[in-house]
This record gives C-alpha cells, sequence and structure tokens, in this order.
C-alpha cells in the first residue's frame, strides 16, 4: 500500500480513541471429539495493529471457526493467541471479550432492548458511570451515521436491517476495544445497504484503526475492505495471505485463483484511485473569455478540441474546431455537454466506465466542488494499469520469495525442535 | 412527518415509523369477562334470595362457611401454583446448561407421570402416604401442575436464537449474565403461558383437595352431591368456575404486562 501503515498514523494523531492492537496466531489447532480432521489446522498468522484484514474461503472452510477461537468463543484445542503480545489463550474468557469487540451476521442485537440499552450493555458490565455510558451510547450511534435522538429508544424490530447492523457495530465499539471481530457482518443485507455499510467500516476504520479481523465468503468484499486477505481453504489452511493487489495479480495457486474468479484486472481497478494515476493537463477557457481569445487559444493548443469551464470553473462542454466554425458568435449552442465527470476519489473503474462511454475517450478530473483539475484519457489509463499490473506482479513475487524463505526457514526450525526433543 | 432529512436514502426507505408504545391492554379486555363473572355472580345471588333453603342446605352454608372455602380455595391455588413456579422454573432453566441437557428426557418424563396420573388418584395414594391433611392435598395439585409450567420453561428457553446467545456471549457476558439478561426474558411469553396453565388447572385440581381433607370449595361441592341439596352444589360449581375465569383472566393481563417492550413491537 502507498499509505503509511495504520499504526503509524494512530501514532502521530493525538486521539482518545484506543488503537488497534496486534494478534498473533500460533499453531493455532481446533479438533472436535469424533471427527478425525481437525476443524481447524495449525494456522499461523500475525497480523499487525491496526490492520484490517479478511478472512475469505468457501463456507466449512473453518475461517469462522478461527475467527471465534480469537475471543475464544470456541475453545482452541491447540495453540497459542496473543493480543497486543499478551498471551489471551488460558485467561478468563469474560473478561478476553470484553476486550475485544464482536460483530455478527444479522447484527445479533438482543429484541427486548433498546439500541441504547443494546449498545450500553459492554460499558455497563465493565463498570462505567451511567452519565458516562449515556454519552458514550449517543458518540457511538453519531458515528455510525444514525441520529441519536430519534433512535435510542426504539427497539431492533423498529429499524431496517441495514440500520440494525449499523448499531451491532456501535455495540461492538462501544467499550473501545482495540481489537473488532466482524462475523460476515454485513452477510444478511441487500447489495445496496451492504455497499453503504462497506463504505462506513472504511470510513470508521480511518478514523479508529482498530484492528479489525472480518470473515466472509465474498471475494469482492474481501477486495474492498482488506488491507491484507487470508485466502482459506479447508481446515482453514491459508492459501495466500497478502495485499489485494498481490492475490489479484499473482494467485499463490489454482485454489486462489478459482477464487478470485474471472476479471482479475478489471477488479484490479477497483483498487486504484484516479488520484494515484497521471492526470493530463488539457487547454481550457471560460465562458467569459471572448470569442476570438477561445479560437486562439484553441488554434495554439495544438488539439482537436477544447474545454469550456462555466462561471465558477466547472467542466461545461467540449468545444471543437468545428464548432467552433458553425458557432458564429456565440457558445450557446455550439460543443457537446461534458455529460460524466470524476472526482479524483473515484476509482480507475468508474474512470474506465467514463471514459469507455465518451466518444472521444477521456474524461474530466474535478475537484471537491466540482472544479476542473484535469482529464484522464484511455492512453493514462491504460499504461497506468499496466504499470500497476507489472508492478504488483513484481511486489508480489518478492513477498512470495520471503514468503518461501521463511517456510523453509520454519520447516528446518520445526525439524530441529524434533531432532532436539528426541536427544532429550 | 417521519422521514429524517440527515440519514442517507437507504435509511429513509426503510425506516419504521417509530410506532407510539402500543397500548397492549384493550379497554374490551379489561372489561368483558369481570362484566360476565359480575353478571354470573348477581345471577346466582338473585336465585338464592328465592329459592327455597331446609336445614341442611343453610347448615352447609351458614357461618361464613361459604367465604371461608372460597378463601381456602384461593389459599390453596397461591400456595401450589408458588411451589410450582420455585420447583418448575428453576428445574426447567438446569435442565437447558449444558450439563444437565442430558438429564431433560428423564425429567420430562416424570413430570408427564405427575399429570397423567388421574389427580384423584394421585391424591388417594398421598393421603395413604401422609395422612389426610392440607399437606397431601398441596402435595398432590403441585405435581399435578409441575409439567405445563417445567416444560413451557424448556421449551422457552430452547427457542431462543442460538446465534443472539452467542452474541451475548461474544461481547463478554458471564453464563448468569446471559441467562439473566437475555435467555429468560427472551422465554418469559412462553413461561408465562405455562404459569397460566398451571394456575388454571390448580384451582380446578384445589377442589379435589377436599378428598384429602384440605377444604375449600371442593367441600361445598362434594356437600351438594352426597346431600342432594342442588344449590349448595351449584353454588360450589359456580364459584369454582368464575374463580378459574378470574385466574386466567389475572393471568392473561399478567402475561401481556410482563412479556419484555420489543418483543411485539414493528413485527
Amino acid at each position: 500500500m502507498p499509505e503509511p501503515s495504520a499504526s503509524e498514523r494512530s501514532a502521530s494523531e493525538p486521539g482518545t480513541a484506543t488503537s488497534g492492537a496486534s494478534i498473533e496466531l500460533e499453531n493455532l489447532t481446533k479438533r472436535y471429539p469424533g471427527s478425525a480432521d481437525p476443524a481447524v489446522e495449525s494456522v499461523n498468522m500475525e497480523i499487525k495493529a491496526g490492520e484490517l484484514v479478511v478472512f475469505v474461503g468457501p463456507s466449512g472452510c473453518g475461517k469462522s471457526t478461527t475467527l471465534k477461537m480469537i475471543n475464544r468463543l470456541i475453545e482452541p484445542t491447540g495453540g497459542r493467541i496473543r493480543i497486543g503480545g499478551e498471551d489471551v489463550t488460558d485467561i478468563d474468557p469474560v473478561k478476553l471479550r470484553r476486550k475485544v469487540g464482536y460483530a455478527i451476521q444479522s447484527s445479533g442485537l438482543f429484541p427486548h432492548m433498546t439500541v441504547a440499552q443494546n449498545i450500553a450493555l459492554v460499558p455497563k458490565m465493565i463498570g462505567w458511570s451511567k452519565s458516562r455510558i449515556r454519552n458514550r451510547v449517543e458518540e457511538m450511534l453519531d458515528l455510525v451515521g444514525l441520529d441519536a435522538g430519534e433512535f435510542q429508544g426504539r427497539y431492533p424490530r423498529q429499524l431496517s436491517g441495514g440500520q440494525q447492523q449499523r448499531v451491532g457495530v456501535a455495540r461492538a465499539l462501544a467499550a473501545d476495544p482495540p481489537v473488532l471481530l466482524m462475523d460476515e457482518p454485513f452477510g444478511a443485507v441487500d447489495p445496496i445497504t451492504r455497499d453503504h455499510l462497506q463504505d462506513e467500516l472504511i470510513r470508521l476504520q480511518h478514523e479508529l484503526h482498530k484492528t479489525i479481523v472480518f470473515v466472509t465468503h465474498d471475494f469482492d468484499e474481501a477486495i474492498k475492505l482488506g488491507d491484507r486477505i487470508a485466502v482459506l481453504r479447508e481446515r482453514s489452511h491459508i492459501a495466500q495471505f497478502d495485499t489485494p493487489e498481490a492475490i489479484l495479480t499473482n494467485p499463490a495457486d489454482d485454489f486462489v485463483s478459482g477464487f478470485v474468479g474471472a476479471g482479475a484486472a478489471l477488479k484490479r481497478l477497483n483498487l486504484t484511485r484516479v488520484r494515484d494515476v497521471e492526470i493530463t493537463d488539457y487547454p481550457t477557457v471560460t465562458v467569459d473569455d471572448p470569442l476570438q481569445n477561445i479560437f486562439d487559444k484553441l488554434r495554439d493548443s495544438g488539439t482537436n478540441e477544447i474545454l469550456l469551464l462555466d462561471k465558477r470553473g466547472r467542466p461545461y462542454k467540449w468545444l471543437r474546431r468545428g464548432d467552433m466554425m458553425r458557432a458564429k458568435g456565440s457558445l450557446a449552442r455550439a460543443g457537446t455537454l461534458v455529460s460524466d465527470t470524476v472526482t479524483r476519489d473515484a476509482t480507475l473503474r468508474d474512470a474506465l466506465e467514463a471514459v469507455l462511454t465518451d466518444n472521444a475517450g477521456r474524461v474530466a478530473v474535478t475537484g471537491r466542488r466540482g472544479e476542473y483539475t484535469g482529464v484522464v484519457d484511455m492512453e493514462t489509463l491504460m499504461n497506468s494499469v499496466h504499470e500497476l499490473l507489472e508492478a504488483d506482479r513484481l511486489e508480489a513475487m518478492e513477498a512470495q520469495h520471503e514468503l518461501e524463505e521463511a517456510r523453509a526457514l520454519q520447516t528446518h526450525a520445526e525439524q530441529e525442535g524434533v531432532g532436539g526433543e528426541e536427544k532429550a | 412527518m417521519t422521514t429524517t432529512p440527515e440519514v442517507e436514502e437507504e435509511e429513509t426507505e426503510a425506516a419504521v415509523p417509530p410506532t407510539p408504545p402500543k397500548r397492549r391492554i384493550t379497554w374490551q379486555k379489561l372489561t368483558f369477562l369481570p362484566a360476565a363473572l359480575v353478571a354470573v355472580l348477581l345471577a346466582t345471588w338473585l336465585w338464592f334470595n328465592q329459592a327455597h333453603l331446609d336445614a341442611i342446605s343453610k347448615n352447609a352454608l351458614s357461618n361464613g362457611q361459604v367465604s371461608k372455602a372460597l378463601w381456602r380455595h384461593v389459599q390453596l391455588t397461591v400456595i401450589s401454583t408458588f411451589f410450582v413456579l420455585i420447583i418448575a422454573i428453576p428445574l426447567g432453566i438446569l435442565l437447558t446448561r449444558a450439563a444437565f441437557r442430558k438429564a431433560a428426557p428423564v425429567a420430562m418424563t416424570f413430570a408427564n407421570m405427575g399429570q397423567a396420573t388421574p389427580a384423584i388418584g394421585l391424591l388417594a395414594l398421598l393421603v395413604i402416604w401422609l395422612g389426610t391433611g392440607e399437606k397431601a392435598a398441596l402435595i398432590g395439585i403441585i405435581i399435578y401442575a409441575v409439567l405445563p409450567v417445567l416444560s413451557n420453561t424448556i421449551a422457552g428457553l430452547k427457542a431462543n436464537d442460538p446465534t443472539l446467545l452467542e452474541a451475548a456471549r461474544g461481547i463478554g457476558m458471564s453464563p448468569l449474565g446471559v441467562l439473566a439478561k437475555v435467555e429468560l426474558p427472551l422465554a418469559v411469553p412462553l413461561i408465562l403461558a405455562g404459569v397460566r396453565t398451571a394456575l388454571v388447572l390448580n384451582v380446578g385440581t384445589a377442589t379435589l383437595a377436599t378428598f384429602g381433607g384440605g377444604g375449600g370449595l371442593g367441600v361445598l361441592i362434594t356437600t351438594g352431591i352426597t346431600t342432594q341439596r342442588m344449590p349448595v352444589l351449584v353454588l360450589g360449581s359456580i364459584l369454582t368456575v368464575s374463580l378459574a375465569l378470574l385466574v386466567d383472566w389475572l393471568a392473561s393481563l399478567a402475561e401481556l404486562l410482563l412479556r419484555p417492550r420489543g418483543l411485539e413491537a414493528g413485527s
């Protein structure tokens, strides 16, 4: 990722909220009595503080089980769990869970408690004062985008699915835990609401820098949310644990590429923003310019077209040479209206969409208030995508190499260890 | 009037208007049964006033014997129900805990036997064992009424959504906290339905207490039958029926009032 890691950012920001803690899983195993194969076999994973890691895999692969072992809703039969460096494998599970936020599918709100009572549960259990809890409830509702005055007295059944899910997240975050576990939290809401909730989660994470472990079977959701993605196969074996970019461009094996599905290059476009690619300058004129100036500029520019901006600097019309000939003194009818623009925050996929629908193969990029900042055209897009994919590939290969080395070291160490025991 | 401009379209489209707190008890519900009961009792009283009562009937009904029997009957019902609750509900809770879940079928078999045995036979056996008196009568009534409360408690606790209970544990509730704050409140409607059944059963079974020497309205009924005095029999029966209906009505009100808010809202 080009941005500094979340932990660095949070460290530089003075804030009241607790930011994330690291999670380490070491040989984590779950074996159910009476079944030959373990449900989860020897998972090793290091999750950095402030990172959002997504477990993704087919149903029944043990991703949920692995998640529930982190807060010991399912007791592991082997291995260690460390949160923030502290070994939590043997501490009181109730105490552990009060420090780890937990949000599940279809919200898990208690129907006989109001929204406020639901959110207040964990703060109450850890003994916050009443006034502090009241403020916190309002703060949390505000954080997830619900109006506290309107919603806190309602019962969960009086809320829509999306609202319930927001309250579920608010409840999970109420006691300000450093770690948040989310088990397919958006699995039961409609696609549009899910999209909203995902955007909200990204925004929340930008503010809070928690360590989030997120389970889903939807690979697109994983790409959208994850700083890193762990693709899991049966018995929770990690098929690949890497950034979304690396997984898309360099899937470790057939299983992963099968899971990534078709159109990996297209999906890759979702991960890059317009601001990350080269935005070219384009000759512009404003509606206030005298006609003669516009003529001159168009002639000098060497391009076939010129972009006309309105009074507030927003893209208004594309003017061609031919249009100018026919304009005859007035611009009112000349040129084609700018139908589509993208912001610098739009994904390359959005930009490509806009470019493809525009008949001249370019789209104007606008700033926050819609003012013109540049143009992206087909050529730039193609070049950037090629560069991106190439860079991803190189990076992934390097990572692969490192991983193999690490694995070799580990196997070596294990063999040594076995040898040592035999000697003893 | 309820659309909120500050939330996005996703919310407004699906937002349920905040319903004003529903009035759970309609005035019809509140007045119909008491009115009917008053009418029945009034009719009985009028009939009694003009009825010819001979010495035996008078003897059976005088000296406040009726109110005494009625009061005794209420006592029997209340005491037995109290014991049914403190036996059946904790037992039901215990039998749904992981450690004792295996014992549930056995306990249910016993509870079933308690109810399958004819109440009068059970009472006779208890009298043989414990001698006549209040104790035998009470125990008989209790054994008879444990089943509905026990089975409803178990059913209510088992009907709770397991993912909800997992969520409760997941956010850090202790096992006791999960039981007290989530499981029991959610099971309240079913448990109360069981209690209501038990109460009505107890009013009925308490009439049999007279055979064990426990008193109650059963005394009037048996006296009426053995002495062949219609007014005595009718009075005993009408009072029993009225009491049962009244108790059922009170229990239905309690059901409505004690059901946790939010369970019916919006659905």
